[in-house]
């Protein structure tokens, strides 16, 4: 009995001492965002709204958000396109060369970022593409599409194979099969590759420090401003970051997951 | 809204195994047939074939006369039912058989209205905003029935379609397929490895074995004249008796069994009439064996001991060793009022005119499935 409640009281603390260390780092960083101070250490001086109230009168960090979002929905969105695309064909037809085909698909997850970001910079460079917020998602496209790949791959079964056939039995085409059909029945898993690659491009820094050059995303304004100093005003952006991010998780959560459980 | 259908040497290969040989056989516009065979005797590879999701390695699928060997399944007057009803989950069940009707350009209004009008033949017209999951196996069944018949096809292709089903409901839902098939008018091509099923609903059953079409005719003569052994088998219990032919004795023909001679009319040959000498196996049916002697049954088989027997309801099914012969036991069913018990003594008669003679060369074949 003693020993049951040892075991009991040991793994809480160490489920404690874990999460602690996971999200301490995260508290506070918030806690740090509300210091009526102009330096984000302790001690804590009490609230104040005045960081945030800057961080929204800041044109560049408003800016830099907006791209953020924009880039990260985009090339999410094709991502996913492509993503989709690809498990298809690879999971419905007989392709020369499907093993290797997809892994290549798949290869650009086991190279650093650091190196897409290089490669992408040359290239881009040699075929005289100027540096945006374009190039910066073609990045996250290609740091993205093997994850929507294996995600929307992994949930393509021969259930779904029959009820495909079912759809061209009745007349529909191959591209009506594909968006009335296979896509609606794969939604969930369509739908965590989507929400995934959008919390994956939003915190992203290297490739879109290197790829940008003007209009930057939120990460490198951020990174720009540590570079002057420590200051509450990154702590209340960082906030709003780590906000945005536990949103989306919510989302994958809300419309995938629980969408899943159900019969 | 119906039409015939043509099979003209099909073959088909998958790699070295040969799932098709040579299937030719012509379908009646608006018949009911049913495919019956074992698992892995091609009858659902021809299904396939006849709605286009495979191809034949050689041969010809007419329907209506025409050719339509390079006509995708889209294009082709047949829909199917699948085993797995194959619904769309994320559709209401009127989306659901309105969606032949939406790919052949049919206004939102105009399939609303006949999808419900198929739900409502189908008797599910009062879920029709409902979602797939929502519905038991029986309701989806009927729902992928309507979803089929919605488009008007010539002709419809069921694949198990029952399968799924637990007994009562199965028998059911023969009755209600039987009675949908009779109102549309629809040519039904149906496949099932019951026997039962297919002798609820069929107007013809072709049998199937190993690639090849063993056997084919209305229920009752498949069961009561078939053509093959392992079409007799299939159908049903059946004791079978070794024989040779010994000779002719005018319109009859004499074959002798270890229970003694029997001359046996030229009906009785359902495969054809056999030459002397010729090794033979005689069928016969448990209820065609009686304890004993009445109008019909007037010969005498042999003397057996009852080993046991089971009250069905219907009969009595008893397990009856023949005294002094090696045979195996024989099966027959009893009436429901007989008194025998295991041990007794009991004298087995037959009708000669009940029996079938089938050349006994294929038996080997038939234990090997």
């Amino acid at each position: 009995m003693i020993a049951h409640r040892m075991t009991a009281l040991l793994s809480w603390t160490y489920l404690l001492i874990l999460f602690g260390f996971i999200l301490l780092p995260v508290a506070v960083l918030v806690l740090f965002s509300f210091q009526d101070g102009t330096l984000p250490i302790p001690p804590f001086n009490g609230f104040t709204f005045r960081w945030y109230a800057e961080v929204f009168a800041d044109d560049k960090l408003m800016a830099a958000l907006r791209n953020s979002l924009t880039v990260a929905i985009c090339s999410s969105l094709i991502a996913c396109l492509l993503g989709f695309f690809a498990a298809y064909g690879l999971s419905r037809y007989r392709l020369p060369g499907s093993a290797l085909q997809r892994i290549l698909l798949m290869a650009p997850m086991t190279v650093s970022y650091l190196i897409i970001a290089l490669g992408l910079l040359v290239v881009f460079n040699w075929i005289g593409i100027r540096l945006s917020l374009w190039t910066v998602g073609v990045g996250h496209v290609i740091i993205n599409l093997p994850l929507c790949f294996a995600i929307i791959y992994a949930s393509m079964g021969d259930h779904q194979k029959n009820t495909e056939r079912a759809a061209r039995d009745l007349g529909a085409n191959g591209f009506q099969v594909m968006f009335l059909i296979t896509a609606p029945m794969l939604l969930p898993s369509i739908l965590a590759a989507f929400f995934l690659s959008l919390t994956f491009s939003w915190d992203e820094f290297i490739i879109s420090f290197l790829l940008s050059r003007f209009d930057v995303t939120l990460p490198v304004e951020i990174w720009s401003l540590l570079r002057s100093g420590l200051n509450p005003k990154t702590n209340a952006i960082g906030s709003l970051v780590f906000l945005l991010s536990v949103a989306l998780l919510i989302m994958l959560e809300m419309f995938v997951f629980r969408r899943r459980s159900k019969p | 809204m119906t039409a015939d259908v043509s099979l003209q040497k099909l073959c088909k290969t998958f790699d070295k195994f040969r799932a098709l040989k040579e299937i030719s056989l012509e379908i009646d516009a608006g018949e009911f047939i049913v495919l019956l065979g074992p698992s892995g005797c091609g009858k659902s590879t021809l299904l396939s074939i006849i709605g286009g999701f495979l191809d034949a390695t050689s041969g010809k699928v007419l329907v209506d006369g025409k050719d339509m060997t390079s006509v995708p399944p889209a294009s082709r007057p047949t829909t199917t039912m699948f085993q797995d009803y194959a619904l769309f989950p994320h559709m209401t069940l009127r989306d659901n058989v309105g969606f032949g009707l939406r790919m052949r350009g049919m206004g939102r209004k105009d399939r609303a209205l006949k999808a419900d009008q198929f739900l409502d033949m189908v008797g599910m017209m009062s879920s029709a905003a409902r979602k797939p999951h929502e519905l038991s196996g029986g309701q989806r069944q009927r729902v992928a029935l309507a979803r089929a018949l919605a488009v008007g096809p010539d002709i419809l292709l069921l694949d198990e379609p029952l399968g799924a089903l637990d007994m009562k409901l199965r028998r059911e839902m023969q009755d209600e397929l039987k009675a949908i098939q009779r109102e549309v008018g629809t040519t039904f091509i149906h496949v099932t490895h019951d026997q039962e099923e297919a002798m609820a609903i069929a107007d013809r059953i072709v049998v199937m074995n190993g690639g090849v079409i063993e056997d084919c005719g209305p229920p009752s003569d498949i069961y009561m004249r078939p053509r093959s052994l392992f079409s007799a088998n299939f159908m049903g219990e059946v004791n079978f008796i070794p024989a040779s032919v010994t000779g002719e004795e005018g319109q009859l023909i004499v074959v002798d069994t270890e229970f003694g001679a029997f001359s046996l009319s030229t009906s009785c040959f359902t495969a054809g009439t056999p030459s002397p000498g010729q090794a033979l196996t005689l069928c016969l049916r448990p209820e065609q064996l009686r304890p004993t002697a009445d109008k019909r049954t007037s010969n005498l088989l042999c003397r057996a001991e009852v080993v046991d027997g089971v009250f069905f309801g219907t009969h009595f099914r008893c397990h009856l060793q023949p005294l002094n012969a090696s045979s195996d036991t024989f099966v027959a069913h009893m009436s429901q009022s007989s008194t025998v018990s295991p041990g007794d003594s009991v004298d087995i008669l037959f009708d000669t005119a009940d029996i079938i003679a089938l050349p006994s060369q294929k038996q080997e074949q038939t234990h090997a499935h």
